[in-house]
């Protein structure tokens, strides 16, 4: 099945000569769920205001649906909702005329039906004839979502949807997504915190400096993750690993001063209790212990940097 | 064409105008009768008739031109403008609609809300002097076409802007001139000579007699030539909004 979106050397460059978009190519596949991770300024709004319409591309191609966005804008357009990272809302308007007017505009027929059940989902039903201005700074990200929800999107983009939000907005947030998943949208969330890509997302890419550094799937980001390691720290340095606890896992620290031993948190044995009264019964003596578990934040972090320094 | 966006526009724009009914009401309404006052009454009485109108009755077109005008600009002007400001136009740029669609939603609602405007100080303006309206269909026609022609030129000004100053810039430093001196409160003839051929540059001056010619059958300029300009105007409004759209101009970076 081609993607559903499907983006090609994608590249924005502005006046001043401030290159966003370094040829972003990225194929989302329909009814997963991408997060899309990096650092402020990293591209990743101005990649997906390109593929929405807000922004026009210096250079590439998109499609969403199998429609050019740019020649058949208006089949793939209609095909996509989008809740922008800035609460960007007419105060003075009712909750419901302004979500009854997303779906208008996007040339939907009326459907009161849908629209209340969008409101109850996101518990602004009680809201719908409030003023915008009346509602607390969540409830005006939920109408932002309604709005995006109302004319039935197949492709969402969720630009850092849970920028500070509380954490029940946040939990109610990754239900809606998982929902709207289960319905077959497909959903494009830009986030800062890897927590929520860990808890959403299906894959996940990493943006920085206007180029995608890694799109991989959750689950074998996840197995890297998976990995722990205990530092066992010596009162006295080693030249060597003494020869009864030699084992593939297991190495000397750079200065002799800590065993470093590498281990799966997942695995049934962990070996840490035989290391232990190995290195015990080794005659050695022990400053510390101390555990590390690499995580999704220290390969982003890697990846970041490494994009940082060509 | 989706028609439902051009609705929803329309629709939306319209409830910002019935928000505030009452303003809208009372300041047309409110000045067109300061007008009366000062120039039909006080300085309309010294005055007597021009072109063989009593003078009260000789500046309910120009009075009415004058806020119709003032009114479409402004309309159309904040109408796109705020979303602009406040950001809710990603949605509009984001949307599957055109720039015709997005014309016709915002451009609609405010030439709407000046129409009504225009029709409101009409219905004043007999309460003040006896009126006859020779060619009534001509004068809606003429009220029709002004409406939506500056809301075209509001329209542009409001994307042209870039702060709420400049937004009030051209209406204050050009239109209003303009209007002014595009014989509102006069006839072109009353102008000394050199005058006379300056305000044959003045766009408004077309409008104005036309205008007028509806009301009275008499105008300074003859009517063809006020509606070619007329027409003109508004397709020159028409393909700057066009090349906007087509560049993304001052909307999408």
């Amino acid at each position: 099945m081609p993607p559903i979106v499907d983006i090609t050397d994608l590249r924005k460059s502005y006046a001043g000569g401030f290159e966003a978009l370094k040829g972003v190519s990225l194929q989302i596949e329909e009814g997963e769920i991408l997060a899309l991770l990096g650092p402020n300024g990293a591209g990743k709004t101005t990649l997906i205001s390109t593929v929405c319409g807000i922004t026009t591309a210096t250079a590439g191609t998109v499609r969403v649906g199998g429609h050019d966005t740019v020649t058949d804008f208006r089949a793939a357009r209609a095909m996509i909702g989008l809740v922008p990272q800035e609460i960007n809302l007419e105060p003075f308007e009712k909750v419901i005329s302004t979500v009854n007017f997303s779906r208008g505009l996007f040339g939907k027929p009326a459907n009161p039906a849908l629209i209340e059940k969008i409101l109850r989902q996101l518990s602004l039903w009680d809201k719908r004839d409030s003023q915008i201005r009346a509602l607390s700074g969540g409830m005006k990200r939920r109408v932002l979502i309604a709005k995006a929800l109302s004319h039935e999107p197949r492709v969402l983009f969720l630009d850092e949807p849970t920028a500070g939000v509380d954490v029940e907005l946040r939990r109610d947030m990754w239900e809606i997504v998982a929902e709207l998943k289960r319905d077959g949208v497909t959903i494009i969330l830009t986030t800062h915190y890897i927590e929520e890509a860990e808890a959403i997302a299906d894959r996940i890419g990493v943006i920085a400096g206007g180029e995608i550094l890694l799109v991989e799937d959750k689950t074998k980001l996840m197995a890297r993750m998976g990995k722990k390691e205990l530092e066992v720290q010596l009162s006295e340095p080693l030249a060597e690993i003494p020869a009864s606890l030699v084992m593939g896992a297991l190495r000397l620290s750079d200065d002799g001063t800590a065993l470093i031993y590498s281990y799966d948190t997942r695995g049934e044995r962990t070996g840490i209790t035989k290391l232990l009264s190995d290195v015990a019964a080794a005659g050695l003596v022990l400053r510390d212990v101390v555990t590390r578990q690499s995580s999704l934040e220290d390969i982003f972090v890697d990846l970041v940097h490494e994009g940082d320094t060509p | 064409m989706n028609w439902t966006a051009v609705k929803s526009i329309y629709v939306f724009e319209m409830a910002r105008f019935f928000r505030t009914i009452t303003q809208s009401f009372i300041s047309p309404v409110l000045s067109t009768s300061l007008y009366f006052v000062v120039f039909g009454a006080a300085i309309g009485s010294r005055i007597q008739e021009v072109e063989g109108i009593s003078y009260a009755a000789f500046i309910v077109p120009g009075l009415i031109m004058l806020s119709v005008i003032t009114q479409s600009i402004s309309n159309a002007s904040f109408g796109i403008y705020f979303p602009k400001f406040i950001g809710t136009i990603f949605e509009l740029l984001s949307a599957p609609v055109n720039f015709l669609e997005i014309v016709m939603g915002y451009v609609g609602a405010a030439a709407t809300k000046a129409l009504f405007i225009g029709v409101i100080i009409l219905a004043t303006a007999f309460l003040f002097v006896d009126l006859h309206i020779q060619h009534p269909f001509a004068m809606i026609g003429f009220l029709v076409l002004t409406c939506i022609s500056f809301s075209l030129m509001g329209f542009i000004i409001g994307i042209w802007a870039g702060n709420f100053e400049q937004l009030q810039l051209v209406p204050l430093l050009i239109i209003t001139p303009l209007i002014f001196l595009g014989g509102s409160f006069y006839s072109i003839s009353m102008l000394p000579p050199v005058w006379q051929v300056i305000s044959h540059f003045n766009p408004v001056v077309y409008l104005i007699s036309g205008f007028r010619w509806s009301f009275f059958g008499t105008a300074d300029v003859s009517i063809g030539i006020s509606l070619f300009a007329i027409a003109g105007f508004t397709a020159l409004c028409l393909s700057v909004i066009w090349w906007i759209f087509k560049t993304g101009w001052r909307i999408r970076q």
